[in-house]
């Protein structure tokens, strides 16, 4: 009861995934035509000239005409958000085969078994700040894990093309829990995405999530990963996503002086705010705030001081009073 | 009832307010201390409850508040809130000064309460910016809380969330203290209990002061 957020909380549970893909779509006939890739490796144009576009021409070999079709809308490439991501410099063929570069494509190719995360950045030196094998292991104890085993790959959650490294990079805390909780959305919020691994529709999160007051602004300024997963003080990002029984239920972890979310979605920003602008501003500038957690030593101390004088000042009285009596 | 010596200076409706303000203030600054300083090792009691209770308390004691302000418009009451600025300083020094000296010597009080006058100037003062400025700015700030998407996100920069819960949590204590000198004041008289008797029977005896 008493709750503002219920309205359009269902931003969570409605088609947005589905509109969000529209929008791609949308997005890529204004932007994909009109600009060119930026930073994207030249070798992909031949690739990018279907895989970006609606549809596709090509001459077909046993009509012998032009055929234009529409593409496969889950084969079509955002090149502006590949662009912006972690991945923007590779080549296509440094992770798809090289014999992509026939059309048809050969049927076979399909099969073929994709690099994962750790192929390339497992023992690597130069991501050693990144923790690869220690998030592996964490992943290995989650709940995704456990239930899927190793077809529940990285790229479930963290799409190989658009990837960005927010947590890390970004100073808004904002984009830091919308970039997180797309990822979480991505398959809890789409049916189909959701049946790649599992038999159950998705489940009502704004149903399950009823007696969270606020729901909305919870959802829009922390992670879902905040109250899911256990945090691991010497990793970044908590990738130990916890069964749903486990998961966090107890307001006065986050809303209180140690908040919990010093340790977590604060961690990496806090790293950066303290030594830039300092914590009471870092505090000041998020547009979120957490009731409790924020405990300002000065307000404190004037209050205290407030409260004894008056404390104070009322026991002189009483004492002179009866003394006079 | 109405003898010589008896005014009727709190009618029903004003009792009325001030009961439910009393308790409902009473509930939020109990829940509110909790929703502020809990800790998973220390609470007062659940948080959730305290949120919930602060919320219905809250709503409770902002629609009492409008019995406050129409009550004072639509009958007499307020004339007892009217202020002069000019001598006040003056006024509220004397006040001062029999609380703190003339008190004990057994003077006279400065201001004696009367048909005409409710209030010493320290009541008129205090009663005045606790009902006129930091309730109602606990009030708004309130309500700010509890629909926060209607809150200015950014003012220069600073969070607007942030601003109103650093607002709603300071006039919260102000009124804190004040209700711990309002208790305090009402105890001065005859008797420590007459005053507490007047606002729950709505009768001021001029003997008992
Ligand atoms: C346990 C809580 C409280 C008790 C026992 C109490 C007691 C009293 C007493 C004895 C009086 C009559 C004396 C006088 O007129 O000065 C009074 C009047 C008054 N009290 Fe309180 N009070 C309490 C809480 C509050 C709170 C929380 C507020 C405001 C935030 C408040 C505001 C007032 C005002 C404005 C009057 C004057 C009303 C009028 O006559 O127009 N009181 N209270």
């Amino acid at each position: 009861m008493l709750k503002s957020g219920l309205t359009s909380a269902s931003s969570f549970n409605s088609p947005a995934m589905r509109s969000s893909f529209l929008f791609f779509i949308v997005l890529i006939l204004f932007l994909g035509f009109s600009k060119s890739s930026q930073a994207l490796a030249p070798e992909n144009e031949s690739c990018l000239k279907c895989h970006t576009h609606q549809t596709i021409t090509f001459h077909n070999t046993l009509t012998k005409r032009e055929d234009k079709r529409l593409m496969n809308p889950l084969y079509i490439l955002d090149k502006d958000h590949f662009a912006s991501g972690v991945h923007a410099k590779f080549k296509c063929i440094d992770c798809h085969s090289a014999d992509y570069s026939k059309y048809p494509h050969n049927a076979e190719l399909k099969l073929e078994p994709l690099s994962t995360c750790l192929d390339c950045h497992g023992g690597d030196a130069k991501y050693a700040a990144y923790q690869f094998e220690k998030i592996d292991l964490e992943f290995q104890k989650s709940v995704h894990f456990q239930k899927s085993g190793d077809s529940f790959t990285c790229s479930k959650c963290h799409n190989q093309h658009y990837y960005q490294a927010k947590s890390r990079n970004s100073s808004e805390v904002g984009d830091i829990v919308k970039f997180s909780n797309e990822m979480c959305m991505s398959c809890h919020s789409n049916n189909s995405k959701f049946q790649l691994i599992s038999d159950k529709l998705k489940p009502a999160l704004s149903q399950i999530h009823e007696w969270l007051p606020n729901q909305e602004l919870h959802f829009l300024n922390v992670r879902c990963i905040e109250c899911h997963t256990q945090v691991v003080d010497s990793l970044s990002v908590s990738h130990n996503i916890l069964p749903k029984e486990k998961a966090l239920k107890n307001c006065v972890e986050c809303h209180s002086k140690n908040s919990m979310l010093e340790a977590s979605l604060y961690k990496y920003k806090n790293l950066q705010s303290r030594s830039k602008i300092g914590k009471l501003n870092s505090i000041i500038k998020n547009k979120s705030y957490v009731i409790g957690a924020y405990q300002n030593i000065w307000l404190n101390y004037i209050s205290i001081l407030i409260l004894i004088l008056a404390l104070a000042g009322i026991s002189i009285h009483v004492i002179a009073r009866i003394i006079k009596k | 009832m109405n003898s010589e010596n008896k005014i009727y200076f709190y009618p029903v409706w004003l009792r009325i307010w001030h009961g439910i303000n009393a308790l409902g203030i009473l509930v939020l600054i109990f829940t509110g201390i909790n929703m502020q300083y809990a800790t998973p090792g220390f609470k007062l009691m659940d948080f959730e409850l305290a949120v919930n209770l602060h919320n219905i308390a809250g709503i409770l004691v902002s629609a009492n508040y409008l019995i406050f302000v129409f009550g004072n418009l639509r009958t007499s009451n307020h004339k007892f809130y009217r202020i002069k600025l000019k001598g006040l300083y003056k006024r509220l020094r004397l006040q001062v000064e029999y609380y703190t000296t003339g008190l004990f010597r057994n003077q006279d009080a400065p201001f004696p309460l009367s048909e005409k006058r409710k209030f010493n100037p320290m009541q008129k003062v205090s009663y005045l910016l606790v009902m006129y400025l930091f309730v109602p700015g606990l009030v708004i700030t309130g309500l700010g809380l509890l629909f926060p998407e209607l809150i200015i996100e950014n003012v220069y920069q600073v969070s607007g969330i942030f601003l109103t819960a650093v607002l709603h949590a300071s006039l919260g204590f102000l009124v804190s203290i004040f209700l711990i000198v309002h208790l305090y004041v009402a105890s001065i008289g005859k008797h420590p209990i007459n005053n507490f008797k007047s606002i729950l029977n709505g009768y001021h005896d001029l003997n008992g002061h």
